[in-house]
């Protein structure tokens, strides 16, 4: 690029901008961090672990508060995912967190083999999720969903917010099997307490209803699809929200029960539109014969751009902006563009 | 159910004693390895008679252990990280007592509990499913953390083959054992110096081994791992030594106590004709006479 001496504005920069929550979003601080260690003080068992991220993880608070009982593995993902087995067979509990890259790229080998074909109580917490990062395909988990979900035993658990994660870890931990956990770290918005909604591990819940649409969304895009509803009311569309937290096992019933119907149904999750959410309950559907048609609102099959997140979510289509035009689009109030903005590509930087 | 040879206390033992009796071990072992290969007709018969005498003084000497209660929570954990070797430690838990010699002849069946690759669900005294190799060590690297946590006296032994050290997730965790002051673990590494496509020395070259154990903070033995007295000796000197993760480096010999096998082109999987299997066994007794 050729140097210029015109005045440029102020640019985002994805140091400036790597929060998801929206601008004076209520939030609540490291819940998952406080939430173990809360947990930690009623069961001795309890351990953490982390790979040189526990700062970064929100572990730093389990560490603060039972230092005997956190291990830094160092930068040793596939040691770190082994040596929780180790100590789940010795009978510990082991909270196990890095970034989802990590776990799910470089150290499936030992999730897969040592943790979860023994069906161990290891749960696995990995943060930067789908596009919660600017960062680039080195740390943007795209595809976690995708690579976890043919594993055996393994429950996959994608929450929304703060209140989610904090309900969660304690049923991660009661849970015998093996689980992943999609981290939000850091200031994690907090919404579903405005709901009545408990978190339970398996389940499905509706937190809206509504005639026209429904919204079947799991992780963050939970709290877009509520955005989205309400902002959909002011066009007199009466949309259903089902928040789906486990990805796996699906609450299949509570799937079909929804997915019967004539509403349009529109999946929502920050991952690729392969092998997530989205071809999770397509299939449910077509397993059981019913043809409803469903609308993925995912991230498009590709290594995508480092950038600020929220310049990122609307680029990809994750912004609650975006997911209100494609339910209008898709409901003919919009002509219907050519490439849904899911899945628009990016236009390639100029060398 | 087998005979169960216990190890007398050790104070009443003297050392040759001691060795002829591993020996007489070591010795049975392989004929279970035989009579496994000869099941199937083929396998890692080579390896098994190879580790013999490891796991011999092991099984019989070292592991405090319980044979028939093989979840016993004070007991030393061994980790087959080489699935493949499970014909070598089925052989080792068929002499220790906690499975029965005569199902020695399901290896490898249909419904068996004795699998070719070792699987913790399938065989009481199997701790882990190795297989995946590189696994093992880490494993025993969160077992002995956990068991320090809890004031379990118990200590992890993890069997690896020099192959292993292929992977670069052996050296993560023997960079952890060694940061985490686990002196609880100890590796026992089996350098056959074979790997499935041809000598270690030409796949991927692993030594100086001692050098890199002791380079990544590792109290390191090197011995014969043919010879028992020598073994005990490692082994005894190993146990003794505190502040540092351990490893005995065994070099070893495929096809060890069987000539014909032993002097056969080195093959990572050996192949042996059905009327070889009477002959192998003759000469493994000959071996033993002489």
């Amino acid at each position: 690029m050729s140097a210029t001496t015109e005045k440029v504005p102020a640019l985002k920069t994805s140091a400036m901008i790597a929060s998801f929550a929206d601008p004076g979003q209520r939030t609540t601080s490291a819940p998952f961090g406080h939430a173990l260690a809360r947990l930690a003080e009623q069961r001795p068992e309890i351990v953490g672990l982390s790979a040189d991220l526990a700062k970064y993880t929100d572990m730093h608070v389990f560490r603060e508060a039972h230092p005997e009982r956190f291990f830094q593995m160092g930068m040793a993902e596939q040691t770190m995912l082994g040596a929780a087995a180790g100590m789940a067979e010795v009978g510990l509990v082991p909270f196990a967190s890095t970034y989802s890259v990590f776990a799910t790229r470089r150290a499936y080998d030992f999730l897969c083999l040592d943790i979860a074909e023994p069906n161990l109580n290891v749960n696995v917490v990995g943060a930067l999720p789908g596009l919660t990062t600017g960062y680039g395909p080195s740390h943007q988990a795209t595809e976690d969903l995708a690579i976890l979900r043919g594993c055996p035993n393994l429950t996959i658990v994608d929450p929304c917010d703060s209140v989610d994660i904090e309900q969660a870890v304690p049923q991660l931990a009661d849970h015998p099997g093996p689980t992943y956990l999609r981290l939000l770290r850091g200031k994690v918005p907090t919404v579903l307490d405005e709901y009545d909604y408990r978190f339970q591990l398996g389940k499905a819940a509706e937190l809206r209803t509504g005639r026209d649409v429904v919204l079947i969304s799991t992780g963050l895009m939970t709290m877009r699809a509520l955005q989205a509803a309400q902002r959909l009311e002011a066009d007199h569309v009466d949309v259903a929200v089902l928040h789906v937290p486990t990805v796996k096992p699906l609450d299949r019933e509570a799937v079909l029960a929804a997915a019967r119907t004539d509403r349009l149904v529109v999946t929502l999750e920050n991952h690729t539109v392969v092998g997530g959410l989205a071809e999770s309950v397509a299939s449910t559907l077509a397993f059981a014969g019913v043809g409803t048609r469903v609308v993925p609102i995912a991230l498009p099959d590709e290594f995508l751009a480092a950038g600020a997140l929220p310049t990122l979510h609307d680029r990809y289509g994750l912004s609650t902006d975006a997911v209100v035009q494609r339910v209008r689009a898709e409901l003919g109030g919009n002509p219907r563009p050519a490439v849904p903005p899911a899945v628009q590509p990016t236009v390639p930087p100029t060398a | 159910m087998t005979t169960v040879h216990a190890a007398p206390p050790r104070s009443a033992e003297d050392r040759a004693t001691r060795v002829a009796r591993l020996e007489e071990a070591a010795h049975r072992i392989r004929h279970h390895a035989l009579l496994m290969g000869e099941v199937q007709g083929q396998g890692y018969i080579g390896q098994a008679l190879g580790v013999a005498d490891v796991l011999a003084v092991a099984y019989r000497d070292q592991l405090r252990h319980r044979p028939q209660e093989p979840e016993w929570p004070g007991r030393d954990r061994f980790l087959l990280s080489i699935g493949h070797y499970a014909i070598a430690l089925y052989a080792a838990l068929a002499e220790a007592g906690t499975i029965g010699v005569d199902e020695l002849e399901t290896y490898g069946s249909d419904g068996s509990r004795l699998p070719m690759s070792g699987m913790a669900s399938y065989t009481p005294g199997m701790e882990i499913s190795g297989g995946s190799l590189g696994h093992g060590l880490g494993v025993a690297t969160g077992m002995a953390l956990g068991l320090r946590l809890q004031g379990n006296p118990a200590r992890v032994f993890n069997l690896l083959s020099d192959g292993e050290l292929d992977e670069g997730s052996t050296w993560e965790a023997a960079m952890s054992c060694a940061h985490h002051g686990l002196d609880n673990v100890t590796a026992i590494v089996d350098v056959n110096a074979l790997q499935a496509d041809g000598p270690t020395a030409g796949v991927l070259r692993t030594e100086p081994v001692t050098d890199k154990w002791r380079a990544f903070g590792w109290h390191a033995v090197r011995v014969d791992g043919n010879d028992v007295a020598a073994l005990v000796d490692a082994f005894d000197e190993l146990a003794a030594h505190r502040g540092a993760p351990k490893v005995l480096i065994c070099d070893t010999r495929v096809g060890h106590g069987v000539p014909m096998l032993a002097s056969r082109e080195k093959a990572h999987f050996m192949r042996v004709e059905e009327h070889e299997w009477e002959q192998a066994r003759t000469q493994l007794d000959e071996g033993r006479a002489s």
